[in-house]
């Protein structure tokens, strides 16, 4: 059974139809990319499938249950997380305590555990530290160290897209949404990003979704594409076939052109 | 020097001492002696005017790239025409209100505002006074700067002592009471520092300040520790310090100063609660009092043997039980409906509860559960040991007060640290986002509500307790206003700078329908109470003692453009880990 | 990139169950039935020969009627803020008191030179310029001094600085003024009393409330659709960076803003010297609050919402009581005249925040 299947879902807002009736699955570990023109709609499809709105219509399957609707704290919880196309982390609170944020609805003290710091909320705490360190550690000593106790808003570009990325990881979905992970860095760093993302598959078991732009980040680490346009699925398929794919290239590019699109 | 600025901030001045005479603040401030018998706080606020505007219109603003012009003898002139311009207008404003009688309109524009303001000398001869001593002060303030930074911070430092004592007359006096002969050399007869003691005060703290220059950090450091992750909690010092002073200061001080303590201390613990509420979870709660009203009025009925209709006279404890669950379904009664509201209209709706609950209070309709405008009375002190306190024994009812306080405390820094605090801390930042990473807005809002308000019920269940009374006119949006600003001045989100705020706030200005340490302050007490806070708006908002993720906030902008500078001067290391290709 | 314009959601019902939804569901029914409940209950009382009379309720109305009037004056001030700057100026309250205490004191001394008995007309303007001057200068000068510097901050900033200015306004007053109640002189025989109008007899006061409230807010609409500098008004509130862009100059059109609702607040501070005579720094407070419920009532930012919004609220304060309150078999409920506003600005800032004419909010706070 895939593990994300989402059929006929459809958005609006006001007059616009930003989703209208798209079909998507995924299976756990696979890499999905999606593409398409600006204004297709993919930061629309995150932000219905993470419940920041809710679907007008269609179903979202995860894991057999329905989600459509639900708070998107709740969905959080049930295991998709997601980053933002324009970087939204904490900047007042530091590199570490975004992270442990995180880990808010898979750990349970509350007031009472909090005031009167039992073992069980001093354990969860220690618990809850080591694992925002652990999932720090994939991006190797840039996120480590001395970094730990930073203002989220001293860190450079990349390195704040590196801790989005890491504060989704840490919620321990089991579906990432990324939301343009590339857009903005260098090509240097979008390499290196490149691998990570495979690695976020090969040594976290995530299964991951990704918008970009960058067709060599789509080249490299989709096992498939999925192309939207104006708010429906266009084209389907391995990165080759939709490359080659006609409808596509007329979406990008409004008329025939060589095989290699973007740059 | 900017000769037009000059007088525009003269023109200031004027206005500003004008307006001082003329709502009769320097006529009532003239009461209270500072430095027998050369200095009283009305001269002092009055010449304080102009001596603070040269100092601030002499601030360098220090731009990147721009060269700053170093202070000479263009300030001290600068000072000079604002004293001059500023001494002159308020000269000819003594003169105005010396020929034309405004009583009938403006009542502190009378004789007596005219005598203080001319020294009571002949009309002429104290406007030139006037004029003088303006001039004086307005170039003594555009001096300073000149000073070197060391020996001026040391002369801040004096200054600040003296005043302190002058201030602080009453305590002083209290604890040392067993030692009559040191305050009667201290302070004169008529009250007031002595032009000795001043002058000793004034050059011991100052030398010792060039002496120790250095000595607060090195002093918050055995106060204050940081742990691995930065976090800053008291040492064991400190705690010291603080038991100590705790348990023995009620029994040193007399009676009034205890009585004042105790206003002050409910007050820090309602600003510790909505310091939860606004501080850590981001919300603007103007309606605060509605709670305290809850504390206060459930311990009544619950306690009094007068309260109609039911009477059960429980013991204070099992009240405050109650109380407890009260205030938990008030706060969530309060919190649910706001849940989704933006800041500003949340802070409005909380108004509203608060002001429904005062008037459902007062009315006719309830007074035969809560006693309407007469409220109840005859509530009985809290039982401990065999023995009831009540308000009659300052000393002793203080102990309680301390207790609660101390819970608050414990609470707020257990949940800042907390899992609960850093989920408050993302929902401040950005809700949305918050709600992306898995935190449960709703409950945690929820939550913050619910916490402020059974602190606050604690704060009401002592009043009621300690006053035997409770009256609706204490529950007005006055209070929920007054300990917002305590919260703003000490600190959004910063637990010592809360409880400082509430010290220096209520112990010196006093509460909204309490003396302060200085009776005099009465009148103004609540014209100042404004200007403060909208001087820290506009000034500094992260309030006297900022907690360090809203200094950051708040100073977002500055500080983005130097973060890359850290304070060593060293570059962070973020470019020189780009990995080869 | 998704549509360039971010445009706010349909509202679509989340379909799962929600305590916080379910509460607010109690909320509205318990709100509806003590409604109906209690206007039953006063239809009992009036069959029955109790409460009001007809004619009492008749006065009653128009007496609400005026007195909304005065709190739509005094709303468009803080609608025209909100839709500017995007917070709530506490202070309005005290802008409008401003008019008041000096309007007394040119009251007081047009009466004690005559002037007052003699030609009550004239005088009335007089004091209707000095009140009006008296509010636009408060509401510049606290702009300049208080606002200008926060452009641009978190909103939560200037409206806790506006709740600092209205307390060192209020306390400036009674510094000033003293803290007595002054009360103006009253009308003289010549146009007090009662004028029938289309067979209802109304006090010529509150008649002229009325009227003067017509008069203001069609001259504002006019100033503000036609002219030039309402032009750029709009424009401002619509989106102040394009608007300077465009050449329009913010500062002052922010200044202008201030300076029209505060004249605005003026004029309403005739209307209360008329309707109530007497004032004290306090007055602000109370119509403060009262308006700002009525401009969300209206629609924040929405000027004929304001004042549609002022005289609904003041029908409901006035009338609600007796008319909901006094059927629940609630004792002394003109006590409570305060608490049905302060329910109406909870149950509107909680049901139906952008109000009955939709709000019209700057770019920067629209969602």
């Amino acid at each position: 059974m895939a593990l994300l299947e989402i059929t006929g879902l459809e958005k609006v807002f006001g007059g616009i139809k930003a989703l209208q009736g798209v079909d998507f699955s995924i299976d756990e570990g696979e890499i999905v990319s999606v593409i398409g023109p600006n204004g297709a709609g993919k930061t629309s499809f995150f932000n219905v499938i993470s419940g920041m709105f809710p679907p007008d219509g269609g179903s979202i399957v995860f894991d057999g249950d329905n989600l459509a609707g639900h708070e998107p704290n709740e969905i959080t919880a049930r295991g998709i997380a997601r980053t933002f196309q324009n970087v939204r982390l904490f900047p007042n609170m530091t590199v570490l305590e975004n992270v442990m944020v995180a880990q808010h609805c898979r750990t349970k003290s509350g007031l009472i555990g909090s005031v009167l710091r039992t073992p069980r909320q001093r354990a969860e705490e220690r618990m809850i530290e080591e694992k925002a360190k652990n999932v720090l550690a994939f991006f190797g000593t840039r996120l480590a160290g001395y970094r730990y106790d930073q203002p989220a808003f001293v860190l450079s570009y990349a390195n704040r897209r590196r801790l989005e990325i890491a504060r989704a990881m840490a919620t321990e979905a089991r579906l990432l949404l990324l939301d343009e992970p590339t857009a903005g860095m260098n090509p240097r760093e979008t390499i290196e990003l490149t691998e990570l993302i495979g690695k976020l598959r090969s040594e976290r078991g995530f299964t991951v979704v990704l918008i970009e732009h960058d067709m060599k980040v789509v080249r490299d680490v989709s096992d498939r594409v999925v192309v939207l346009d104006h708010g429906v699925k266009l084209a389907e398929g391995s990165y080759a076939e939709i490359s080659s794919n006609e409808q596509v290239i007329e979406a990008y590019l409004g008329r025939p052109a060589e095989s290699e699109t973007g740059e | 020097m900017n000769l037009r600025k000059g007088v525009n901030r003269g023109l200031i001045t004027g206005l500003a001492m004008s307006f001082v005479g003329g709502i009769g603040m320097v006529t009532t401030f003239n009461n209270k002696l500072l430095i027998d018998p050369i200095l009283t706080m009305g001269y002092a606020v009055l010449f304080g005017i102009p001596f603070v505007i040269a100092l601030i219109s002499t601030k360098r603003v220090v731009l990147e790239g721009v060269e700053v012009e170093p202070h000479g003898a263009g300030d001290v002139l600068f000072g000079a025409v604002i004293g001059l311009v500023g001494g002159v207008m308020t000269a000819l404003y003594v003169l105005l209100i010396n020929a034309v009688d405004l009583t009938e309109t403006f009542p502190n524009m009378g004789p007596p505002t005219v005598q203080e303001m001319t020294f009571h000398q002949d009309l002429y001869v104290g406007m030139g006074l006037l004029v003088l001593g303006t001039v004086v002060a307005a170039t003594i303030g555009g001096t300073v700067r000149l000073i070197p930074e060391r020996v001026r911070q040391s002369l801040a430092q004096g200054l600040l002592w003296v005043l302190a004592f002058a201030f602080l007359e009453l305590i002083v006096e209290d604890i040392f009471e067993f030692a009559k002969v040191v305050t009667q050399f201290i302070y004169a007869q008529n009250g007031g520092l002595t032009v000795a003691s001043a002058t000793v005060i004034f050059i011991v703290s100052a030398a010792l300040a060039y002496r120790f220059r250095g000595g607060a950090s090195v002093l918050r450091q055995r106060l204050v520790g940081t742990d691995e992750r930065g976090r800053s909690f008291p040492t064991k010092l400190a705690l010291l310090l603080i038991g100590v002073g705790v348990v023995v200061l009620p029994m040193v001080l007399g009676g009034v100063v205890n009585e004042l303590l105790i206003n002050v201390s409910l007050f820090m613990l309602m600003g510790l609660g909505l310091n939860i509420v606004i501080g850590m979870a981001g919300l603007l709660d103007l309606g605060y009092v509605a709670f305290f009203a809850v504390g206060a009025y459930t311990t009544a009925v619950l306690t009094a043997a007068q309260s109609p209709t039911w009477n059960p006279e429980l013991g204070w404890w099992g009240a405050l039980a109650v109380t407890m669950v009260m205030a938990v379904i008030a706060g969530i009664m309060v919190g649910t409906p706001v849940i989704r509201m933006r800041g500003d209209y949340l802070a409005i709706v909380t108004l509203g509860f608060g002001e429904i609950v005062r008037i459902l209070l007062l009315s006719d309709w309830l007074k035969p559960y809560f006693g309407g405008a007469q409220g109840i009375r005859g509530i009985p002190g809290i039982n401990i040991f065999g023995q009831r306190i009540s308000g009659v024994d300052p000393q002793l009812f203080i102990y309680f007060c301390i207790f609660f306080v101390g819970i608050a405390v414990l609470v707020s820094y257990r949940l800042l640290y907390s899992r609960v605090g850093r989920a408050w801390a993302a929902m401040r930042e950005d809700e949305d986002v918050a709600e992306a990473t898995g935190v449960g807005t709703v409950g945690a809002k929820l939550l913050a509500f619910v916490t402020g308000a059974v602190l606050a019920s604690f704060a009401g269940a002592l009043m009621s307790a300690k006053i035997g009374t409770v009256f609706t006119n204490s529950f007005d949006v006055l209070v929920s206003i007054i300990i917002l600003v305590v919260v703003i001045v000490g600190g959004m989100g910063s637990i010592p700078g809360v409880m400082v705020g509430a010290l220096v706030l209520i112990g010196v200005l006093g509460g909204p329908r309490s003396p302060g340490l200085l009776a005099e302050f009465s009148q103004y007490k609540l014209l100042i109470y404004g200007m403060i806070l909208i001087v820290m708006m506009l000034k500094r908002p992260e309030g006297l003692i900022p907690s360090a993720r809203r200094s950051r906030e708040l100073h977002h902008e500055e500080l983005t453009q130097d973060a890359w500078l850290d304070k060593k001067g060293q570059f962070s290391t973020d470019q020189a880990e780009e990995v080869p290709v | 990139m998704t549509a360039a314009v971010e445009v706010k959601p349909t509202k679509t019902r989340r379909f799962r169950f929600n305590w916080v939804d379910s509460f607010l569901w109690f909320i509205r029914v318990a709100a509806i039935i003590t409604i109906i409940v209690g206007f039953i209950g006063s239809i009992q009382l009036f069959l029955a020969g109790e409460g009001p009379t007809l004619q009492q309720w008749r006065d009653l109305v128009i007496s609400s009627i005026s007195q909304g009037a005065m709190y739509g004056l005094i709303a468009l001030g803080y609608s025209m803020v909100y839709g500017i700057l995007g917070f709530i100026n506490f202070a309005h309250g005290e802008v409008f008191m401003s008019g008041t205490m000096v309007g007394y004191v040119a009251a007081n001394l047009l009466f004690q030179a005559g002037m007052w008995e003699q030609n009550i007309v004239l005088s009335l303007f007089i004091v209707l310029i000095v009140a009006m001057s008296t509010s636009m200068l408060v509401a510049m000068l606290v702009e300049k001094a208080a606002y200008r510097p926060l452009r641009g901050a978190p909103r939560l900033i200037p409206l806790i600085t506006s709740i600092g200015v209205s307390f060192f306004l209020q306390y400036t007053f009674a510094g000033l003024f003293g803290v007595g109640v002054r009360t103006y002189p009253a009308l003289p025989e010549s146009i007090s009393g009662r004028v029938v109008i289309l067979g209802v007899p109304i006090e010529t006061t509150k008649l002229l409330v009325i009227i003067v409230a017509i008069l203001s807010t069609i001259i504002l609409w006019y100033f503000v659709t036609k002219t030039r500098t309402g032009r750029a008004v709009r424009a401002v509130a619509e989106d102040k960076e394009i608007a300077g862009l465009m050449g329009i100059n913010v500062d002052r059109t922010i200044v202008t803003t201030f300076a029209i609702g505060g004249a605005m607040a003026g004029v309403a501070a005739i209307m209360w010297a008329l309707l109530f005579r007497s004032v004290d720094f306090t007055t602000g407070f109370l119509p403060g609050i009262k308006a700002f419920t009525a401009a969300v009532l209206g629609g924040i930012g929405n000027l004929p919402g304001a004042v549609l919004g002022g005289v609904l609220l003041g029908l409901f304060e006035g009338t609600g009581p007796l008319l909901i309150l006094a059927g629940l078999g609630i004792p002394a409920v003109s006590q409570l005249k305060d608490a049905v506003a302060f329910i109406a600005l909870v149950l509107v800032l909680i049901f139906r925040p952008s109000g009955l004419l939709g709000e019209r909010l700057g770019s920067e706070d629209r969602v």
